[in-house]
């Protein structure tokens, strides 16, 4: 594919890592936040090629990981109902809720479809008139033009059977709220490039003054994160701290303002819990009191649902940077990509389910195998 | 929330008052809505996020970083194959010729 | 990473009923989660779900009565000639895709189990299970595509069976094909057989089939010219063993694409199973369509293609011979086994870094993060 092929040569890599190690005199922490770059990082196999003093804090930037249990116990209890179609990424049919993930309601009867787009399931609701369309509308900012655009096009098409069930997160304040944190380990970020492809990077020199720490916007493939930590280590070492985009061919500052102005018209901001971080105020986005009648929260008023987190389950803490996934009791015993607890186990990017597969190997070779 | 790939628009059409785009990835070609790129022409590279096109692909600044990256390591020709040296750095034991020893690659 | 490797407590085997050998890492106590009471889609992806699957549930009950093994195909000796059998059912979705249909799948897929085993493919049965009110006209068509292929394979069909079930309770149609071939003196392949220092070798492009079907799949359709690679490999396996090269081990890399493959491969041997990423041949539509979904190439589903684990004195002429049969002229060495990392498989990526390639879970999903 052009222009994303050219950002994995390995050349190119090469002369990237050895700036990185000819720039680095220190340990460093830096978190990168979204998911998609700790999936780039894991399956390139980048931490390992980076110096030993740089250490990669894989951050909640995975809408799958922190999307709340209870909208996660709502979303199977609205799939089970036989009226309702319901839509979802791909991403989110492994998450397990309180007792089951939608796979199970799948093979309850349920009808769960795995869709590319959000328009998809519009294109369901308007072919399947006497059945209700359910898109399960979670993600970032990246993800939240496509979900208002659909929801504006069934109010303005008058496509009543379909409704949203809406868990956005921001990525802002989920930067802010770990910054706050007493125990917090991460001294720079490398900012999720899509979400600022969408609403641009006036919203990080505040927190780069307030917390003094470096943001890097940066990309996804192995070029585009390796120049991020670059840059990010080239800050550090200087002592500087500020925002750069590191990733200018799909970010600029202002963002793009069609978007953000459809997202002020859709959505507004609401407080979110975190799944495993707890409540963040003001990190989320609802449907707007406009589009009210398309909430699937509403339509479908669940009451019955007991939200219960696996007690043993700290994905919180790793979410967070606080504790390895390793230093979880449950890991690698109730906890396990098969068998997962929390979402950090689930997710490909999860930092926990990447663990596994790299703690493994290392215990396999460690024990002479 | 992070897949988004660029491709290349190559029609244009209005399909319930939404501009709808045919783009093409190289191999595969697939619908994207448009709208929040309304003054997209046939030609340019869009970054495309489940189904819809949420930024512009700025082929010159594309073009620019790579130049920037191969600006880097000026001294490159001192080390040899690039990939060894990726990996003798990772502590990879890969030898140079991958499937000659007895052991395999181990 | 700067920190101490992780040598975790080796989990424990669940309690009850002891099933056959068990590796050190699967079946620990179950969480909520896992005590799933009924099939869910992922049982049938042909990954970890499967095998467990196969191993905790179906074996056990089973008992004695069971030949337990895992290949391809099943060698049973009578009156002194050895016989190949294989079964294989096919539920594939959309039935008719670019470069094939059901049909085409049904007898290939079962002539290449036999073929993995170093058999002659001589006879199949067919069983089709029709759901009531799919159009003649549709099962006209693939069952023409049964004769054509089985006339290409030069096998014969020999026996069936029809039923029609409810509307409702099939998916248009279902098959089953089970075949009987012949395995020559000499030959003896089995997973079992792969050596430390065998090369993996690949027939050619990877990925194809799985692509191809999911572009015509309801809710991800794009535009391509992939098709399917679908194809009867036994006449190439033959090409390979007139070499008189003793081949250890063959595999067609279908459900679970070269991963599920190699893993199962890399288990049954207790080797470590080593990738080199940049010898994968992977086609750039293949790549492209991959990086739109979100999928793993080394997950995808191949119909055409075959795997063969090797001594690396036999690797060129085995590799000669292939590359002079037309559904070989790609063939290439993809990586090798070794002693570390028993059970595992691992890739080493382009940019020199190491990348676990675990057992896929259930069915790989596109996703979006």
């Amino acid at each position: 594919m052009k222009y994303l092929d050219e950002f994995s040569n390995p050349d190119l890599a090469k002369r990237l890592i050895e700036e990185i190690h000819a720039v680095t005199t220190r340990p460093w922490a830096i978190m990168e936040v979204c998911g998609g770059q700790t999936h780039s990082i894991i399956r390139h196999g980048i931490d390992q090629l980076l110096p030993d003093e740089i250490e990669m804090i894989h951050g909640p930037g995975c809408p799958v990981c922190v999307t709340p249990l209870e909208i996660i116990d709502r979303a199977l209890a609205i799939a089970a109902r036989p009226d309702v179609i319901f839509c979802s990424f791909g991403d989110m049919l492994r998450v397990p809720g309180s007792d089951r993930d939608l796979f199970r309601i799948k093979s309850e009867g349920g009808d769960v479809r795995v869709v590319y787009s959000p328009l998809d399931a519009l294109k369901l609701a308007r072919e399947n008139p006497d059945r209700e369309v359910v898109f399960f509308g979670i993600g970032f900012e990246t993800t939240a033009p496509a979900n208002a655009m659909t929801v504006y096009q069934a109010k303005r098409l008058g496509i009543t059977n379909f409704s949203l069930l809406v868990s956005h997160v921001l990525v802002p304040p989920a930067v802010a709220a770990i910054m706050e944190s007493p125990t917090c380990r991460v001294q720079a970020f490398l900012a999720a490039g899509h979400v600022c492809s969408v609403m641009g990077t006036h919203e990080y020199p505040p927190l780069t003054d307030k917390y003094k720490v470096p943001i890097v916007v940066t990309g996804f493939e192995p070029l585009d994160i390796l120049e991020g930590i670059r840059r990010t280590v080239l800050q550090l070492e200087s002592g500087r701290h500020e925002l750069e985009n590191a990733y200018p061919r799909a970010v600029v500052a202002d963002g793009n303002q069609a978007a953000m102005q459809m997202l002020n018209d859709v959505f507004e901001v609401t407080d979110r819990a975190w799944r495993g971080i707890g409540m963040i105020p003001g990190s989320g986005w609802r449907l707007s009191h406009a589009y009210a009648d398309f909430d699937a929260e509403k339509r479908f008023a669940v009451t019955d649902i007991h939200t219960e987190e696996s007690s043993l389950c700290r994905s919180g803490e790793v979410l967070q940077g606080l504790i390895k996934p390793h230093e979880c009791e449950a890991f690698g015993r109730e906890c396990t990509p098969r068998n997962p607890l929390g979402a950090t186990m689930v997710s490909s990017e999860g930092a926990c389910a990447a663990y596994y597969l790299y703690r493994r190997l290392d215990m396999v070779q460690a024990v002479g195998g | 929330m992070c897949l988004a790939v660029p491709g290349r628009v190559i029609s244009m059409a209005e399909r319930d008052e939404t501009l709808m785009a045919q783009v093409d990835f190289g191999g595969v070609t697939k619908d994207v809505c448009l709208q929040y790129i309304p003054d997209a022409a046939v030609g340019e590279y869009v970054v495309v996020h489940v189904g819809f096109a949420i930024q512009r692909l700025d082929e010159a600044s594309a073009q620019e970083t790579l130049a920037n990256f191969e600006k880097l390591g000026i001294l490159e020709e001192e080390f040899g194959d690039g990939f060894e040296l990726a990996a003798r750095q990772a502590g990879v034991d890969l030898p140079a010729q991958a499937y000659a020893t007895s052991e395999g690659i181990s | 990473m700067a920190e101490a490797t992780w040598i975790g407590p080796i989990p424990d085997p669940m309690p009850g009923p002891a099933p056959a050998a068990i590796d050190m890492d699967s079946w620990v106590c179950p969480a909520p989660l896992r005590d799933s009471p009924a099939i869910v889609m992922g049982h049938g992806g042909g990954g970890a779900m499967s095998a467990e699957l196969i191993e905790h549930l179906f074996l056990p009950a089973f008992g004695s009565a069971a030949q337990a093994e895992m290949g391809d195909s099943a060698v049973v000796e009578v009156g002194g000639a050895r016989l190949a059998f294989s079964t294989d059912s096919f539920v594939v979705k959309p039935m008719f895709f670019p470069g094939g249909s059901i049909g085409d799948l049904a007898v290939n897929g079962t002539v290449n189990d036999l073929a993995m085993a170093g058999a002659v493919p001589m006879v199949l049965s067919t069983a089709f299970i029709l759901e009531e009110g799919t159009a003649l006209s549709e099962i006209g068509k693939i069952a023409e595509a049964v004769g054509a292929a089985a006339r290409t394979a030069g096998v014969k069909l020999v026996t069936g069976d029809t039923k029609v079930v409810d509307s409702g309770s099939g998916d248009g149609v279902y098959i089953n094909t089970a075949g009987i071939g012949f395995i020559p003196d000499g030959v003896d392949i089995r997973p079992e057989r792969a050596e430390p220092g065998d090369l993996v070798i690949v027939s050619g492009d990877i990925g194809v089939h799985g692509i191809a079907v999911m572009s015509c799949r309801e809710g991800l359709e794009f535009g391509t010219t992939i098709a399917s690679d679908c194809a009867a490999l036994h006449g190439l396996v033959a090409a390979m063993l007139a070499t008189g090269a003793d081949l250890h081990v063959l595999r067609d890399p279908t459900r679970g694409g070269v991963a599920a493959s190699l893993n199962e491969i890399a288990k049954s041997a207790k080797v470590g199973v080593t990738l080199v990423e940049r010898d994968l041949p992977i086609p750039q539509t293949v790549r492209d369509a991959c990086g739109l979904l979100g999928l793993d190439p080394l997950y995808v589903a191949n119909e055409g293609k075959l795997l063969a684990i090797v001594s690396p004195e036999d690797a060129e002429q085995v590799l000669a011979a292939m590359r002079q049969h037309e559904l070989g002229r790609e063939a290439r060495v993809i990586g090798a086994c070794g002693t570390e990392h028993p059970g595992m498989l691992v890739t080493r990526t382009t940019l020199g870094g190491t990348r676990v390639v675990d057992l896929p879970i259930g069915e790989q999903l596109p996703r979006i993060c």
